[in-house]
């Protein structure tokens, strides 16, 4: 700590931040553009220009740029000399003249960070009176839309998309105060992240163009804290609604998991909520057709079809709430509740569930990855499967290079420097996979092959750190890779391994784990992270062990009554005969969920399911933090969380979600802290709830005035300590459930600083979020021992495996309009010369069965790929349904 | 009088090969420095009193002595010699390089020695096609007679050396912009600390000096500290190139003491003004200088008495001003290459430069107001020393805010008459 004064009162700050830093910390008002909390200082912008004087004899002081310079014990500043604030307001009427003032029209207005930053400085009278220059703006791809009149050149945009996250199709072009951000032609953004240029930009240069599309002004947003629902990592997100949609998705700051940023599949994959084809109704299968029917009478309906006599199923979901399987579990029966997932995956989950409670070895949050100085990927492809761990891995490659900067003694805020000195130099980073992957741009080394092979790869690694474990007859090459890989894992402090469930293959996991456990036992604080296919992966295996082949053949057996299939549709996951088999056996399907697809075409009742928009839910990410996601709004549809619908069919149908809770920790002790995740629906700041909505919320009595000029009784929320309303605590409320970020002056998403208790740290009350299970050090270590034998391609037979892609593979954000854009067409990977030797072109047809169906895809050529695997894409719409990996022949259809 | 600097160059416009270079007494300091210490090669050219002539000032031995010494130090290290001579009405280096490139080169080489760099850069301004020939060629003529490369002269020292043409940005003579460009980055300037002593090219220990002063290092050696502090007229060590431009009867570059008025070279070497001229005023070193004027002209140049009287030595090159020029238009000529120039890094300099630009065009245009004085005054401020990233904008106010302090009223006529009186 140290002790610095400012405009002559004593503060105790910590003394390895910047001044700015430690000025906002402190909750100072002090205005600033370039500098992020994750990106750190330049001093571009000039934005934050104190009077720094040289002791307490000196009375004049200097301008000098509070984010470069240290806080330092004794340093003495002034935020409010009337220099300093002439200075800042000077600079932002500079900025401002060529700023085309059109807030009214921006996207950015009423969030906007130069409004606050404006106001902020007192500037208020522009004098500059010559013309402004102008830019033309860019087509970037269906998320991201550009206004580069607005730019005031604050170098965020290029310093996040290029320096942070790795980008190379975006650039600052010319000079002067013609300086240009954008790309060197217009076209899409390639980065998966470039969605967080919207929050990282001040203004409105960069505004999310799905929100454009139904523009709402934040203030005019429903919001709620929730959880991404569109991969495994769990990221914390704002959801906004406005008449009945989903508008947008932001960034929840959650320091342990995604700091400030998003991918733009969480980001942008939001629109299925409002896709034409949500089920708004309870259906009743009639002769063949679907009925409409009113709640209260489907309840009735379903209490008694599922109170008869007759033999009963359950279909959990691994993208259902905790409380949803479990209260579909409760309704038919412990006995028969499956994991809605085959047991290719849940096989993987329950190991990779076994490795992280009963091993010794700690799986690290996504933001404590960043902090990892080697890292070895053993077969996940991340990038597409978990995309903001490939962030974090991306921080994590740097930190290695970056040492040096301390023996320079150069502050870990002074980004510019440190990049200087680092100059690009990234890793050791090394990626196991079976195809090239785009993380590979900054790996050390790479390998290719077979999913056995990578597991074998990992053993030799192993073998290299403990000559204990087994040996493993490898190629020389592969040989001088694995002692490489292990003497890099050895020489840094803090070694992490990546894997994953993306190949279905057990014997990956165990190499991960035995190399893991290596290091542990050299004493290294090593770290363990398991990519997840679902956002409730984790929970749904912590409460089932059956899975999708056990119920068919479960139905096999003996005739079903009725089978309860929860937000799951089983197409996606099994081939389209046995599903079929599977239905045709239940007399009835009552089938819960928010799209309707082919299981809900099936059903005999169909119960509409709230997407995470409509829905209270806990989930359980990769590493087994249990976070809760809340309803955003009440839709005028019938959609409603499905452990709602759940509760009210079974017997006992009055308990709220705290009483839900309390049920499943009896039966499911392991979710004991799900109970303190977050305030319970009594918790009150006062006597208060915390409203969803801004107190600015405008058109209230006005939205509903063509129904009736009487505004209606706000909906009521007894599962919840957050209200429907704009009424409430107007304060900030506990971390879990804060709505939207707002403090007074600060109506950006720059109001974080004020939740933070130093900016860029954890949330005041900390980060939500807990764990539910941890390793333990004194655990025993248990090797796995089995090393599998290498792949052997096959002649005219192919081995197929999944490849994966951040917009397509995940089912729910395919459904959405701006997502669809980006799906790739159906292909399938050969290496090259594979290709050339079977006589495959480039796009030549080559047909398939795929679940004892004939499919035809183009080819694409693969340099990367082993020799005897073909690839191809995972969860396309050509594509669901299949199990990986298979063997198969080709066909090749010539092309006419 | 002794003229170490240019008394080789030929009056022939081709440079000195290395044969010529030698027979003149070319590498013995080379030879002489190689037996030194580098450290005492360092304690040489800082007890000459040399300092930076690209403008600055800086103590050249007390920069190299700040490069950090030791095995542990990561390699390698770097000179530069900074030739992008790209400031308004600067044209001393040129001479340098196009008449006695080996003068420069010897001049690096024992500077690299002395901070102990294993590679150097000649960065060129992308005009001097000339001076490019002539190093690309006095380069190679090293590397054959043994003074570049490996175990130069059985010193076990190696260094390797290349010229880098600049693209053609004034910022790259700003020394980290300049390493910016040099590893092909955009020419933005580098925040200070940490110096480029300590990181500068690719994050290494780094020393940039000027052409001038480099050429001044051989005759330290050569002749010895005290023989280079008495050069002088005023104490500063050594000679200086000083040029004068504008209506004077003799514009041209002439090598003298340092210390010498500004009334000797304006009236003995420049010849005075040309016939119907009145001196007005003049920027003493270059573009980025304030205006000095007829009350000034007894003032010594050097880099302590031209500080004294509100100005900078700068490069030594000076602009004349005359009375039938028109300062507003002289200071918009300056203001437009400066606002075009700013690499669009710091909020003050990339808009306020062409603000300023566009209140001298309104001037002119007889579009001027009084508040505009005011805005201009403002600019002066908003852009001093500190405000901005580097110096190019406080340097871009320098003849604004003297022309403003001096010359007001020709500001004021434009406004009164609406137009520009001298058009």
């Amino acid at each position: 700590m140290a002790k610095i004064f400012i405009d002559n009162v004593a503060y105790e700050v910590d003394g390895s931040q910047n001044l700015l830093a430690a000025c906002l910390s402190l909750g100072l008002n002090l205005t600033y553009f370039c500098w992020h909390p994750a990106l750190h200082s330049v001093g571009a912008c000039r934005q934050c220009g104190i009077l720094k004087y040289r002791d307490e004899n000196d009375t004049k002081g200097r301008i000098m740029m509070a984010c470069m310079e240290p806080a330092a014990e004794g340093t003495r500043i002034s935020i409010e000399a009337p220099q300093a604030r002439e200075f800042r307001a000077a600079n932002i009427e500079a900025l401002m003249i060529n700023h085309p003032h059109d807030c009214p029209v921006c996207d950015e207005g009423g969030e906007c960070h130069l409004q606050d930053m404006t106001l902020m400085s007192g500037h208020n009278y522009r004098r500059y009176r010559f013309k402004k220059r102008t830019h033309t703006n860019q087509y970037l791809g269906p998320f991201i839309n550009h206004e580069m009149n607005r730019c005031i050149q604050c170098y965020r945009c290029v310093r996040f998309y290029n320096d942070y996250a790795g980008g190379k199709d975006f650039s600052v072009f010319a000079a002067h105060d013609d300086v240009y951000f954008g790309r060197y032609e217009p076209g899409v953004l390639e980065s998966e992240f470039s969605g967080n240029l919207v929050e990282v930009c001040p203004t409105g240069v960069f505004t999310d163009k799905t929100l454009k599309q139904h523009y709402t002004r934040k203030w005019d947003l429903t919001n709620a804290p929730s959880v991404c629902h569109q991969c495994g990592l769990g990221c914390n997100i704002l959801a906004g609604e406005r008449y009945g949609t989903i508008r947008r998705i932001l960034s929840r700051f959650n320091g342990d998991v995604n700091g400030y940023f998003l991918c733009d599949r969480g980001r942008f994959g939001y629109e299925y909520v409002n896709s034409e084809k949500r089920i708004p109704h309870p259906l009743k299968k009639k002769d063949g057709v679907f009925q409409g029917m009113e709640a209260d009478a489907m309840i009735e309906d379903l209490k008694k079809l599922t109170s008869a006599k007759g033999k009963m199923m359950g279909i959990g979901s691994p993208r259902a709430s905790l409380e949803s399987n479990f209260l579909l579990r409760e309704l038919v029966g412990p006995e028969n509740f499956y994991a809605g997932v085959p047991k290719t995956e849940g096989k993987l989950l329950k190991t990779v569930i076994d490795i992280l409670r009963d091993g010794r070895v700690r799986t690290p949050s996504m933001s404590e990855a960043a902090t990892y100085d080697a890292v070895f990927i053993l077969g996940e492809d991340i990038t597409n499967t978990a995309p903001m761990l490939a962030l974090s891995i991306r921080q994590a490659a740097k930190n290695k290079p970056r040492e040096k900067t301390k023996a320079m003694k150069i502050a870990d805020w002074n980004d510019a420097a440190i990049r200087e000195i680092v100059q690009g130099e990234k890793g050791p980073l090394f990626i196991a996979a079976v195809q090239p992957t785009k993380l590979e741009e900054i790996a050390t080394n790479c390998y290719h092959g077979h999913p056995d092979g990578i597991a074998r790869l990992g053993a030799a690694v192993a073998h290299n750190i403990n000559d204990q474990l087994p040996g493993v007859d490898l190629d020389t090459e592969t040989e001088t890779l694995a002692a490489t890989v292990a003497e890099a894992l050895l020489a840094a402090k803090k070694p992490l391994i990546v894997s994953g469930t993306g190949l279905y293959n057990e014997a990956i996991l165990h190499a991960a784990a035995n190399l893991a456990y290596a290091l542990k036992d050299q004493d290294k604080a090593v770290g363990l992270i398991y990519a997840v296919p679902e956002v409730n992966s984790i929970g749904l295996a912590l409460m089932a062990d059956r899975y999708l082949e056990d119920a068919f053949e479960e139905a096999k057996a003996a005739p079903v009554a009725t089978t309860v299939i929860l937000e799951n549709d089983l197409y996606q996951r099994m081939d389209k005969d046995s599903v079929d088999d599977f239905f045709n056996r239940s007399e009835d399907r009552v089938v819960l969920d928010c799209l309707a697809g082919d299981t809900g075409l099936n059903a005999t009742y169909v119960l509409p399911a709230g997407t995470f928009a409509e829905s209270d839910g806990t989930v359980v990410n990769n590493e087994g933090r249990a976070q809760r996601f809340y309803q955003v709004h009440v839709p005028k549809t019938s959609a409603r969380s499905s452990w709602k619908w759940l509760n009210a069919i079974v017997q006992d149908g009055t308990r709220n979600f705290d009483g839900i809770v309390e049920n499943m920790i009896k039966v499911f002790p392991i979710f004991q802290e799900v109970k303190s995740v977050a305030p319970s629906a009594d918790y009150r700041k006062g006597t208060e709830k915390i409203p969803r909505e801004p107190h600015r919320y405008s058109g209230r009595t006005a939205m509903h005035a063509n129904e009736n000029v009487s505004e209606p009784k706000p909906p009521s929320d007894p599962d919840s300590a957050l209200s429907f309303t704009m009424e409430g605590y107007l304060g900030k409320p506990p971390s879990s459930i804060i709505p939207f970020f707002w403090s007074p002056g600060w109506n950006s998403v720059q109001a974080i600083n004020k939740y933070q208790i130093e900016v860029g740290g954890a949330l005041h009350g900390g980060n939500p979020g807990k764990r539910l299970f941890e390793s333990s050090p004194d655990r025993q270590l248990v090797y796995f021992k089995d090393t599998p034998q290498p792949f052997s391609p096959q002649q005219g037979r192919w081995c197929v495996l999944p490849l994966y892609h951040i917009y397509g593979s995940d089912e729910l954000s395919a459904q959405s309009t701006a997502v669809k854009q980006r799906i790739p067409a159906p292909y399938i990977a050969l290496n090259d010369q594979d290709a050339k030797e079977g006589g495959y072109a480039k796009d030549d047809q080559v047909e398939l069965f795929l679940g004892g169906r004939k499919h035809a895809f183009p080819v694409v050529l693969e340099p990367g790929l082993p020799r005897g695997i073909a690839g191809l894409p995972k969860g396309l719409e050509q594509t669901k349904g299949v199990l990986f990996p298979f063997w198969t022949e080709l066909k090749h259809l010539k092309n006419e | 009088m002794d003229r170490p600097l240019t008394q080789d160059i030929k009056n022939d416009g081709t440079w000195l090969t290395l044969k010529e270079y030698e027979q003149v007494g070319g590498y013995q300091a080379l030879r002489k420095a190689l037996k030194l210490s580098p450290q005492e090669v360092i304690e040489m050219v800082k007890d000459s009193g040399l300092r930076g002539r690209g403008g600055a000032g800086f103590a050249t031995g007390l920069k190299w002595s700040l490069v950090p010494t030791g095995d542990d130090v990561p390699k390698p290290k770097y000179l530069i010699a900074n030739g992008d001579e790209m400031e308004p009405g600067t044209f001393k280096d040129r001479l340098l390089l196009e008449g006695n490139p080996h003068q420069l080169l010897e001049g690096m080489i024992i500077g690299a020695y002395a901070i102990q760099a294993n590679f150097s850069y000649v960065f060129l301004r992308w005009a001097y096609h000339t001076a490019a020939k002539a190093i690309i060629q006095s380069i190679g003529e090293a590397y054959d007679a043994g003074y570049l490369g490996e175990n130069i002269l059985g010193s076990f020292f190696n260094l390797e050396m290349s010229l880098h043409t600049s693209v053609g940005r004034y910022m790259c003579g700003e020394e980290t912009a300049l390493l910016n460009a040099l590893e092909g980055k955009r020419a933005n300037p580098r925040a200070k600390p940490p110096f480029p002593v300590v990181s500068g090219l690719f994050g290494k220990a780094t020393v940039l000096n000027n052409i001038e002063t480099l050429s001044n290092v051989p005759h330290i050696i050569n002749k010895g500290s005290q023989w280079f502090m008495d050069l002088s007229l005023t104490g500063e060590g050594g000679t200086k190139l000083y040029g004068a431009s504008g209506k004077v009867k003799k514009p041209g570059l002439w090598e003298l003491p340092l210390g010498t008025t500004f009334r000797e070279i304006l009236e003995q070497h420049a010849g005075g003004m040309m016939e119907g001229f009145q001196f007005k005023g003049a920027l003493p070193g270059g573009g980025s200088t304030d205006f000095l004027t007829t009350e000034h002209l007894d003032v010594p140049m050097d880099y302590t008495h031209v500080s004294k009287v509100g100005s900078r030595m700068g490069t030594g090159t000076i602009i004349v001003l005359d009375d039938k020029t028109c300062v507003v238009g002289m200071v918009r000529n300056l203001e437009h290459f400066f606002a075009q120039e700013s690499c669009g890094w710091c909020t003050p300099c990339r808009e306020g430069l062409p603000w300023t630009e566009k209140l001298l065009i309104a001037l002119e245009e007889g579009d001027g107001k009084m508040e505009d004085l005011d805005i201009l005054s403002f600019q002066t401020h908003y852009m001093a020393p500190g405000h901005t990233f580097c110096a190019l904008a406080p340097g871009a106010m320098e003849p604004l805010q003297s022309a403003l302090k001096y010359f007001r009223a020709d500001f004021e006529r434009h406004i009164h008459e609406h137009k520009c009186p001298w058009k």
